[in-house]
């Protein structure tokens, strides 16, 4: 966790109640999960109280109480994903990961999340490694895909 | 950069940008829309600059990456300039002979040109593709012209020409009344007109008034407004810009989506550079007006989209919608009066007021005028954003822009406007995109996502799915809509499962009615929609997943399983 990044965040938008969910969102950017002890120093420098920052914590999907792994891996599962058979890129990655949407496995290499769609529908179905897009895969490319993390 | 300080200075700024501009310079533009960078345009972008490099040719070629140009199948997509020559699914190993070849020789490389699947026709010049050619594109068309970082090359387009004349040659009832008359309907979904939602905001009793543009977009498969705010932001601030002064608003708000990160660039450098050049900011061209805007974020969640709940989350509070006894337009932000429309409705109206609404009365059916951005995905050979005028018939959409059904399949139903939409059966396809005609068919257009199904899609499954996605996105603070969709939702999943029972869809058709009465919201009360449109037109598909515990698109697996017994 890097503390300084954390903290100029929270003195940019110091007092700024308003604020509130951009500043959840750049922790969240800049850390990738939100420790409570953070959420306490939120709610001290923004001047709101503790449980409506829980509430936002808990409120939105991007947010997450728990750490990621190092590799965060996002499958679409928009309308149009889904029709052109994302459940079955999410079964695949499930089988060969071992973890469920929401959890990181136990050496933390990867984190699984669905995500809504993203716009990009021709790609789909499609997944999302850290920054870099898989197009149009197929169930059978996934284990090749993972295999470049580590 | 100086402050422009009247609209003498703009057009001296913008000849002095045009006076710069060499129109035989080579120039290769690279689109970086979502779906090209999905394609793996990053790769290509390098392998330009790097090529370009080796050969020394950095100073004499310009390499812009612009945004969405539509065609985002045949992605990544790169035009040569001047030429206009347009090349399709470019690879990085294409690069060095584009350069040589067409950059230099100024030679057409037949491969990765456009070729007609069905006439074998080829077509080099982006305005020649079918695909570009028949589309009226007012408000896209410049996004193969422009670098979206850039408020030169907008400006070097005419771009705040249309805010100069609002500001310095028009009272702000004059350009309300000019909206009006030209009858811009919101595109967000609703169709309700823009011109009238500004005049309550503007006669609304609170001198604090606030404008926003809604970019949340969170409705799968539709990515028009992304294409447009990311490919052209500066249009999109013009247009806010012109409102907030008919409606006498001085500070606006951007509402978007923090998972796009182009995006978010390309929006944060705009109102930078608008900024800088007067264009934002205190006294604008010289005119007295003075305006600012703000960004906000949605961080996931759909319902944050409605505009109740949007206000709330600008507040920094969480985005449950209130109920709306008094609309936002009176009664939005901090409880002062808030316009909200969508990007796509704002990028009209610099149009408007540049061209009048004489020209914008003449494009459209008699009372959806313009023209409308157009998302389409699902089976369908180009997923793309198209525009065209409303009134085009959804055949056209279809199969002469979206290049018809993939796989030799056939078209089953059109399904708009995401989770809270409607299905038709192909056997509508002949109507006009129009907001009334398309209501009445049971399918209002929402933001303009089309989905096309083919034959093998089950439309229980697909209920089931809209409704799946809605318990997640729910709020949760009313009843009806929290519960209710809970219980839908578990009678569709019986049914695909082989455990419907007789009296299931009349009491989803029960449960329909309670949650339309009584949800909060627009979300609430419009979630029963595609559900309600598939037993319409599908009544029989249905029943016999309930009767028979038969598929008949054999899709669901274990009705599937069952039949094999």
């Amino acid at each position: 966790m890097n503390n300084d990044a954390i903290d100029n965040i929270l003195n940019k938008y110091q007092g700024q109640a308003g604020s509130l969910i951009r500043v959840m969102m750049e922790i969240q950017e800049e850390n990738h999960w939100l420790p409570r002890e953070v959420m306490v120093k939120i709610s001290e420098k923004l001047e709101v109280p503790f449980s409506r920052v829980l509430r936002i914590a808990t409120y939105y999907k991007t947010f997450s109480l728990t750490p990621k792994g190092r590799h965060e891996i996002q499958i679409c599962t928009g309308t149009a994903c889904h029709i052109r058979g994302a459940q079955n890129v999410l079964g695949a990655v499930q089988d060969l990961t071992g973890i469920k949407p929401g959890e990181t496995d136990a050496d933390q290499k990867f984190s699984l999340e669905i995500v809504n769609c993203q716009g990009n529908c021709t790609c789909g179905p499609m997944l999302k490694i850290d920054e870099q897009t898989h197009s149009r895969i197929s169930p059978a490319e996934i284990a090749d895909a993972l295999k470049k993390y580590d | 950069m100086t402050r422009i300080k009247s609209a003498a200075e703009l057009e001296e700024l913008r000849q002095g940008i045009l006076s710069k501009i060499d129109p035989d310079k080579p120039s290769i533009s690279i689109c970086a829309g979502l779906s090209c960078l999905g394609l793996g345009n990053g790769k290509l972008i390098s392998a330009f600059k790097e090529e370009l490099g080796k050969q020394s040719l950095e100073a004499k070629v310009d390499v812009i990456t612009t945004g969405c140009h539509g065609f985002c199948e045949k992605g990544p997509i790169v035009v040569i300039n001047p030429e206009e020559i347009c090349y399709l699914e470019v690879k990085p190993e294409d690069v060095p002979e584009i350069i040589s070849q067409t950059v230099i020789a100024k030679k057409v490389i037949d491969r990765l040109i456009h070729t007609d699947p069905n006439t074998g026709e080829k077509a080099a010049h982006m305005s020649d593709i079918p695909f570009y050619k028949n589309q009226m594109r007012v408000l896209m068309g410049n996004n193969s012209k422009i670098n979206p970082k850039s408020i030169e090359d907008y400006l070097a387009i005419g771009g705040y020409s249309a805010l100069a004349k609002a500001l310095l040659k028009m009272s702000p009832v004059q350009v309300l009344e000019e909206v009006k008359i030209a009858n811009l309907r919101g595109r967000g979904g609703g169709g309700f007109p823009a011109g009238r939602k500004w005049e309550t905001t503007r006669n609304a009793p609170n001198e604090v008034k606030y404008v926003i543009v809604n970019a949340h977009e969170g409705e799968p498969g539709a990515f028009m407004d992304r294409a447009l705010f990311q490919a052209n932001p500066h249009s999109v601030l013009e247009g806010l810009i012109i409102g907030a002064y008919a409606i006498g608003s001085h500070q606006g708000f951007i509402y978007t989506r923090h998972d796009t990160p182009e995006l978010r660039k390309n929006v944060d450098l705009a109102l930078a550079q608008a900024e800088e050049y007067g264009l934002l900011g205190e006294n604008i061209l010289g005119s007295g007006f003075d305006f600012k805007v703000e960004v906000h974020y949605d961080v996931g969640i759909f319902v944050s989209g409605e505009s109740s709940a949007l206000m709330r989350s600008i507040e920094g509070k969480a985005p449950e919608p209130k109920p709306k006894y008094i609309r936002t337009s009176v009664n939005g932000i901090w409880d002062r009066p808030s316009n909200l429309n969508n990007v796509e409705t704002w990028a009209n109206v610099p149009q408007i007021i540049g061209k009048g609404s004489e020209w914008y009365n003449s494009i459209g059916t008699d009372k959806s005028k313009g023209t409308k951005l157009i998302s389409l995905s699902g089976h369908v050979c180009n997923s793309t954003v198209v525009e065209v005028p409303m009134g085009t018939s959804l055949r056209e959409i279809v199969y002469d822009f979206g290049g018809g059904i993939p796989n030799g399949k056939k078209l089953k139903a059109i399904h708009f406007g995401g989770p809270m939409g409607g299905t038709i059966p192909e056997s509508l396809i002949d109507n006009p995109l129009d907001f009334d005609v398309l209501s009445k068919l049971g399918a209002s257009m929402g933001a303009g996502d089309m989905l096309m199904m083919d034959e093998d899609t089950c439309l229980v499954e697909v209920a089931r799915y809209f409704l799946d996605f809605l318990s997640g996105e729910s709020c949760g603070k009313c009843v009806p809509c929290r519960e209710g969709i809970r219980q839908m939702l578990n009678i569709l999943t019986n049914m695909t499962k082989g455990k419907g029972r007789e009296g299931d869809i009349e009491l989803l058709e029960e449960l329909s009615e309670v949650i339309g009465a009584a949800a909060l919201c627009s979300l609430g009360r419009s979630v029963q929609n595609p559900l309600l449109s598939m037993l319409k037109y599908f009544r029989a598909e249905f029943e016999a997943h309930i009767k028979e515990k038969r598929c008949p698109a054999h899709s669901c697996k274990e009705l599937i399983a069952l039949e094999g017994v």
